[in-house]
């Protein structure tokens, strides 16, 4: 008797996890099917053309990447620095209470409200009009409270003998979390920062409204301008496009790009963990 | 110098970590060039009693201090000196060896740099530390190499040496041999009793043949208090208060 429950519980628990893999896999599987084929140099490094139904998607993923790129570069050092602050320098009193629940819930606003924040901040309100700046401020925004939680997480796991010993020789506190503190969480830092890029460079509601465009004609050159977006490129390929099926691969080609490159960020965030564990 | 010349005393000492009360009116005096042993059963608050010395305890919340505490003439807790300047005159070696993950060198160096020691005279300060502690002849070769490759009883030592390297006048120890197996132990302890001769040593013990082996003056604490503080004779064979006799003869803590 106790075997069959324990043959039940195991084929419960194993079924589940084959459930989830086999639905990773069968999106992969869709998805790189059709995309691979539409995938070569001119798709990679060509500018759409006749109306989207032939080239490739050069400009959507430099303006991914590129507005990654401000986001990160916004989020990084306020992230970081608030972290610091929270885990190394904040009593534990009623304020920081607050402030740690607040980031906690601004990682759980939908990615739309961000982007209605960020047009009505930056683009309106500071004039920055809809352009690279105005998306990656606010997918910035969005990043933030991941960047805060990883990183308070890393700093958290740094045992306080380490802090002891600086701290008893006479460092003080900021040469004590300069000199040791941060670079022993610098891989996870690093792991975190990978992985809310990851994340990041997908999400389209933030920047609906704050500087994606449909076709830009040339390199998005200025933060000023407006650019395009991979994941907004499949949006409008998919939904938008005067002649859906004919773009359909194109779509599936934009996809699997899109997919690659998070699933490299991933893979590289892996990467710097499993160096972390393996050095101990 | 005169034998019974105090280094650091305590006036009054109470210490509460929010309702809890762990230091109860400590009062002690603490000669200079001795080896002080602090004893007493788990919780009785001699870790923290080491640590409110080198204001340790700074960083904890919640924290409530009440009493003097003096090195010579400084009260420790009145900002009359940066809390480093403290700290780096009254050293601390900890429980578990804690060496930064640096180079053997680097690791003594760092201290130095702090206080902006001149360059050209960083490499002798680590020699002589690294000789003072006994570990020179066993690392002058790998200077480079990371501190952590070296055995338990070597990181403790490099402790010692990272701690003396900025001149303390005291050093504080945190039950400093009980990561370390036997062998090492003793290298430890010779090191401790050479000390003496610069440094005023408070050490925490759960090892009593440790504190008979190497203390000048032993104080007993128990629940917070100080119980009883005398010579390392006096405590182990004729001491006064029946606590005390009963937990040096082993039958509690």
């Amino acid at each position: 008797m106790k075997k069959i429950l324990h043959i039940i519980q195991w084929c419960m628990l194993g079924g589940s996890t084959l459930l989830v893999c086999v639905f990773l896999i069968l999106i992969l599987y869709h998805f790189f099917s059709l995309g691979f084929p539409v995938i070569n140099a001119n798709f990679l490094f060509r500018f759409p053309i006749d109306g989207m139904t032939k080239g490739g998607i050069f400009p959507a993923i430099l303006g991914t990447v590129l507005v990654t790129l401000v986001s990160t570069l916004f989020a990084i050092p306020f992230g970081i620095a608030c972290a610091i602050y929270l885990n190394e320098y904040a009593r534990n009193t009623l304020l920081t209470k607050i402030i740690r629940a607040s980031i906690r819930n601004l990682a759980g606003i939908p990615s739309i409200i961000y982007g209605l924040f960020g047009l009505a901040l930056f683009v309106q309100a500071l004039q920055f009009g809809t352009s690279m700046l105005s998306a990656g401020l606010t997918l910035g925004l969005l990043s933030l409270p991941y960047i805060i939680t990883t990183t308070e997480e890393a700093l958290k796991r740094v045992p306080d003998s380490t802090r002891e010993g600086s701290l008893a020789i006479g460092a003080t506190q900021f040469e004590t979390i300069k000199d040791f503190v941060v670079p022993q969480a610098l891989p996870g830092i690093i792991t975190g920062v990978v992985l809310t890029i990851s994340r990041v460079a997908g999400e389209t509601a933030p920047i609906l409204f704050t500087g994606v465009a449909f076709y830009i004609n040339g390199i998005p050159g200025s933060l000023r301008q407006e650019f395009m977006a991979l994941p907004y490129h499949l949006y409008m390929l998919s939904t938008q496009h005067q002649s859906i099926e004919e773009v359909r691969p194109l779509a599936y080609g934009t996809a699997t790009v899109l997919i690659l490159i998070v699933f490299l960020l991933n893979l590289f965030a892996f990467y710097i963990r499993y160096r972390q564990t393996k050095n101990g | 110098m005169d034998n019974t010349h105090i280094k650091l005393r305590t006036e009054g000492l109470h210490l509460r970590f929010g309702q809890k009360q762990v230091l109860k009116n400590i009062t002690i005096d603490i000669e200079e060039r001795k080896i002080i042993a602090l004893i007493g059963p788990s919780g009785c608050g001699k870790t923290t009693l080491l640590r409110t010395f080198n204001r340790m305890h700074d960083l904890v919340d919640d924290v409530d201090i009440t009493g003097k505490i003096w090195l010579e003439q400084t009260d420790i807790y009145s900002n009359q000196l940066p809390v480093t300047e403290i700290r780096r005159q009254i050293g601390m070696v900890f429980q578990k060896p804690n060496p930064f993950p640096k180079s053997i060198y680097e690791n003594i160096a760092y201290g130095l740099k702090l206080k902006n020691t001149p360059k050209h005279e960083i490499h002798d300060i680590v020699e002589k530390s690294l000789r003072d502690s006994f570990l020179w002849d066993e690392v002058k070769d790998e200077l480079k190499k990371p501190a952590h490759r070296l055995s338990g009883g070597q990181q403790q030592r490099l402790c010692i040496a990272r701690t003396i390297a900025v001149k303390p006048s005291v050093i504080l120890m945190d039950e400093p041999c009980s990561a370390l197996d036997p062998i090492s132990t003793s290298k430890v302890e010779d090191l401790i009793l050479k000390l003496k001769d610069n440094y005023t040593i408070v050490m925490v013990t759960h090892n009593m043949q440790q504190a008979q082996r190497i203390a000048d003056q032993v104080a007993f604490m128990y629940m917070g208090e100080l119980i009883e503080m005398a010579t390392n004779q006096e405590i182990f064979q004729e001491a006064k208060q029946e606590l005390t006799r009963n937990y040096v003869s082993g039958h509690f803590g």
